[in-house]
């Protein structure tokens, strides 16, 4: 398990520091010198430049800045926002606990409702339950989700006026400085009455937006993996010590049938920060894929590049835990 | 199990397995009965055909240009909403008719999606077979960039390919081609692996057949179903993401109909238009779940092993 | 057979049907057995003869393809066929229990043995968690495997495919049943090991007097351990006898045919087999399912299904039974009404 461990984690650093390599020439690639991003197009002085150039580190050899950059990142340094001037890492801590809040929610919408619809499909297989859950799981998995959240708001928000348009929290009837950046628990610990309630229909509609591709995907896995195990030996063996159809399908199936589905969550992370750009910018929610957005928009390449490291690394991280988590509910590997 | 032998089968009590076999039909008309079983996937398959109809001859079908602005309609419902029959799905904000940008938006969004299709399966297919076959530095390589690919989430990679290289519809297939390339490549490596070891590859390798030939003529062909089938699921992959990029308006510029930045600024229209808002979104819709529906039936029909997702 | 007591198991008429993509398929064709409480019959046939299914039936696992039905099926004087599942559930488990043929794959890999051993007992004994525990350890130790409180911790990947026949069985002995059906426990394991086993599972049925049901397609096994045995052949029982009378004068062709090909009996340089295959669901012929394969088939084999022949013939299901290996025309009062 220990020795797993290590070879896991030693294996992401080559894929951490080609991460690094990529933003640190993608940037260079961009057309349009950095000097002049940052003065504009009146244009400046020959000795000015030189001088900002000195300052950047520009005039130094390719490789010698690309250590640079490695260290800073190494040392949490990832860059300072040209437009806020502020350091990308602390504008983006305060941005992810929205982006986290969101697509946390998003996830927990689609495991809650994606695993017991693909375990009733699989056992009634055929039925009319199974053919409707998976019509509409091969409809969500084809989803475009930002058109997908435009007619929830046209529906829910627009024509219904049950829930929000934007943002995250109805900010003019509130106001709480934030405890964790969670907007469910610090509108919870601000005793503010009618807060949380804010906080939940501001969220519902962007969690379920965000969780529509995650849902149909573990809908349609678990499916495919408990008929799988459904018809496997050890799930007869259950039935033959005479156990309730719940604890055969419940217990004994599930346990099994959940290996890939576990697999196939953690492979969602990436689909959840890369919907967390659609649905912040549909939702205009305050989170790190709108932000993303806007730093193109505004040409803010170290925002950009640093927003993208911290992005990809986080997805990175999170697919070594659910590596671990695989080896520790699969005995097979535990042992092996 | 239940203790049935496979079909074609026959097991003896002393263990010996006879081959009965019937003559098999040609492997097309195989295929095709196998396909059409699956009314899901005949049905996605017209309607994809429908799709490609409009696309290839969207100047006969359309009723007007794609680009033209009357100005004397704009924002006019469709037929059932009280339109006429001049602008079926009615106009958009600049007074196009929003039918005839849907047609010509076939041609964009499936232009995008066969592009990347081909050239990331082409791409797919030489790197496969390079680090299946060549090993080493080649394959550590190669397999290092797709894990990296892999590890940035798709449509954030496809964003930095096209803040490099600036937004253009060239460039979203470029962008997208990127994001899905390891998936190709991957399954080439892996399916190359599987076959290189079997005894066939072993046998021609001692009758001397050269290493191109021997990639590209014995072990390719046999790795062609799983690639068949994750090519069809992936031209609807590459249609949603290319959508997002143009979405974000990061993709396809204006005025080209493209479906996704068609939806670009029709937020300011929900309550004044909704259908500027509803028929972009649900012609993406619609094409991904035919080509979703079709590929499904092809994995049935073509790649059983791979009915796991 | 025991004709004074009820029977513990008793089938007639026992039908299996699978819905397939082709349309239905018989798996099993009118079957009749009876066991006696502590009785050892043996089961033979090739793989697709219906064996097992017939045997899945009466636990109730088949798949929801399968269609049962019977005239009677009945176990310990309970009718199975009109349980609801829950009762049907307390006697499965309990009363009858199974040993499967795949002992690796029928243990849940995520589970330890002993979570597996102690399930069992807590769905029908009234049995506290040390008692199971303790139990738990006395039944690995009644299947002879060493330091059982050790391996009740471990996974069953952990253990060897003889091991885990033994925990199998273990298992199936867990709430002191009165029947086992035991489906080719054997046949996945290694032949040095093979041997083992069933010498265990024959203790352990000789010990504490459980009725055994022995699923194999190794004659050498029926001879060694049975009391009775039942042929079957295309999901149709072709013969039942008792073992001594089998093996001395078989009365249907197949088994006749069967024995022929034990090494043992061979006589000449090359072992005989039988010709042909178990016919398939497109090729069923219109009149006895063995007639293609038969060196006794006539005409009439070919077109009219045969008749059971009575008790003195073994239920031959023949037109032509063999008496010490020569066909024998049936006469009409033997006929079943």
């Amino acid at each position: 398990m220990f020795r797993f461990f290590i070879r896991r984690v030693a294996l992401t650093l080559p894929t951490f520091v080609a991460l690094m390599f990529v933003t640190f020439v993608a940037v260079r690639l961009v057309p349009g010198d950095p000097i002049e991003a940052r003065t504009g197009e009146r244009g400046i002085a020959p000795e000015r430049l030189a001088m900002l150039r000195h300052e950047l580190g520009l005039d130094r050899p390719v490789w010698q800045q690309f250590l640079d950059y490695a260290n800073g990142i190494v040392h949490g340094d990832f860059g300072v926002s040209i437009v806020t001037k502020t350091p990308v890492l602390s504008e983006f801590a305060t941005l992810f606990p929205a982006t986290l809040e969101l697509t946390l929610c998003g996830l927990a919408f689609a495991i809650v409702l994606g695993i017991p619809a693909g375990v009733i499909a699989a056992v009634k297989r055929g039925s009319v339950f199974d053919h409707t859950m998976m019509t509409i799981a091969l409809t969500g998995y084809s989803m475009p989700i930002f058109w997908w959240g435009l007619l929830l708001i046209m529906f829910m928000s627009e024509y219904l006026g049950l829930t929000p348009v934007s943002g995250r929290m109805d900010l003019i009837n509130f106001y709480f400085e934030p405890v964790t950046g969670f907007m469910l628990v610090d509108s919870l610990l601000s005793d503010q009455e009618g807060a949380f309630s804010s906080a939940v229909s501001h969220l519902i509609l962007p969690a379920i937006v965000l969780g529509t591709v995650p849902l149909a995907v573990i809908a349609r896995m678990t499916r495919s993996s408990m008929l799988e195990v459904l018809g496997e030996d050890y799930v007869r063996t259950a039935r033959a010590k005479g156990l309730s159809p719940f604890r055969v399908v419940g217990l004994h199936a599930l346990r099994n049938a959940l290996i890939p589905v576990v697999t196939v969550i953690g492979l969602q992370t990436g689909t959840l920060l890369g919907g967390a750009v659609l649905t912040e910018t549909i939702f205009a929610w305050p989170g790190v894929g709108k932000w993303l957005i806007e730093s193109i928009a505004r040409r803010d390449y170290p925002a950009l590049q640093g927003g993208i490291m911290l992005i990809t690394s986080i997805v990175i991280l999170v697919n070594l835990i659910v590596d671990l988590t695989y080896v520790a509910i699969n005995p097979r590997i535990r042992h092996g | 199990m239940v203790d049935q032998p496979l079909p074609g089968e026959t097991i003896l009590p002393d263990g010996a397995i006879i081959e009965t076999v019937p003559p098999a039909p040609s492997s097309l008309k195989a295929f095709w009965s196998a396909f059409s079983e699956n009314r899901g996937a005949v049905l996605g398959l017209a309607v994809v055909l429908f799709i490609a109809f409009l696309a290839l001859f969207a100047p006969l079908v359309a009723p007007h240009s794609p680009i033209e602005q009357f100005r004397a309609s704009v924002q006019q419902p469709p037929v059932w909403a009280g339109g006429t029959w001049a602008f079926p799905f009615g106009t958009d904000a600049v007074g196009r008719d929003i039918l005839s940008r849907l047609i010509y938006g076939a041609r964009i969004s499936l232009g995008i999606g066969l592009s990347v299709m081909i050239v990331s399966v082409a791409l797919g297919i030489v790197l496969g077979l390079a680090s299946a076959f060549l090993r080493g530095i080649v394959e550590v390589v190669v397999m290092r960039i797709m894990d990296l690919i892999v590890a940035i989430p798709s449509l954030v990679l496809a964003i930095l390919v096209v803040a490099v290289l600036g937004p253009s519809l060239v460039n979203t297939i470029v962008a997208v081609t990127v994001v899905y390339l390891p998936r190709y490549v991957r399954l080439v490596r892996a399916a190359a692996m599987a076959e290189l070891s079997k005894e066939y590859v072993v046998a021609a390798r001692v009758a001397g057949v050269g290493r191109i030939r021997l990639m590209f003529v014995t072990v390719l062909p046999n790795c062609l179903a799983p690639l068949i089938v994750q090519a069809a699921l992936g031209i609807s992959d590459a249609i949603l993401e290319a959508a997002a990029l143009g979405f974000l308006g990061l993709g396809a510029q204006p005025p080209i109909p493209e479906w996704g930045a068609m939806l670009a600024d029709s937020r300011e229209f929900i309550r004044a238009a909704p259908w500027i808002v509803t028929l972009p979104g649900l012609a993406i819709l619609i094409t991904v779940v035919a080509i979703n529906l079709m590929g499904d039936g092809l994995r049935d029909a073509l790649d059983p092993k791979l009915r796991r997702s | 057979m025991n004709a004074t007591s009820t029977p513990l198991l008793s089938i007639r008429n026992l039908s299996v049907t699978f819905a397939t993509g082709r349309g239905p398929f018989r798996a099993v064709d009118k079957v009749d057995l009876d066991v006696a409480a502590g009785e050892l019959v043996a089961i033979v046939g090739e793989s697709g003869s219906g064996k097992s299914v017939a045997m899945l039936a009466v636990m109730g696992l088949l798949p929801w393809t399968a269609t049962v039905t019977a005239d009677r099926l009945s176990f310990d004087g309970k009718d199975l066929l009109a349980l609801t599942p829950r009762e049907r559930r307390k006697i499965i488990g309990r009363d009858l229990s199974m040993i499967f043929q795949e002992p690796m794959s029928s243990l849940n890999p995520c589970f330890t043995v002993g979570f597996q051993l102690r399930e069992a007992m807590k769905a029908h004994l009234d049995l506290d968690k040390t008692a199971r525990q303790k139990r738990a350890v006395e039944l690995l130790d009644l299947v002879g495997i060493p330091e059982p409180e050790r391996r009740l911790k471990a996974f069953p990947h952990q253990l060897s495919g003889g091991m885990s026949q033994r925990v199998m069985i273990a298992m199936a002995l867990a709430c002191n049943p009165k029947l086992i059906i035991a489906d080719e426990p054997t046949t996945a394991l290694d032949v040095t090991i093979q041997a083992q086993i069933l010498d265990l599972l024959l203790r352990l049925q000789k010990d504490s007097g459980v009725g055994l049901v022995l699923i194999t397609h190794d004659m050498g096994v029926v001879a060694e351990t049975a009391q009775r045995v039942c042929v079957h052949y295309a999901g149709q029982q072709v013969e039942m006898q008792d073992t001594r009378g089998l093996f001395r004068d078989p009365h249907h062709p197949y088994t006749s045919a069967l024995l022929a090909a034990l090494p043992e009996r061979a006589s000449g340089r090359i072992l005989p087999s039988i010709p042909g295959v178990v016919p398939g669901l497109a090729d069923r012929p219109a009149g006895c399912l063995f007639s293609p394969r038969c060196r006794f088939a006539t005409q009439t084999c070919r077109t009219i299904p045969p008749p059971r022949a009575g008790a003195d013939l073994g239920y031959a299901l023949c037109h032509t039974p063999l008496v010490d290996g020569h066909p024998r025309a049936l006469k009409k009062l033997e006929m079943p009404a």
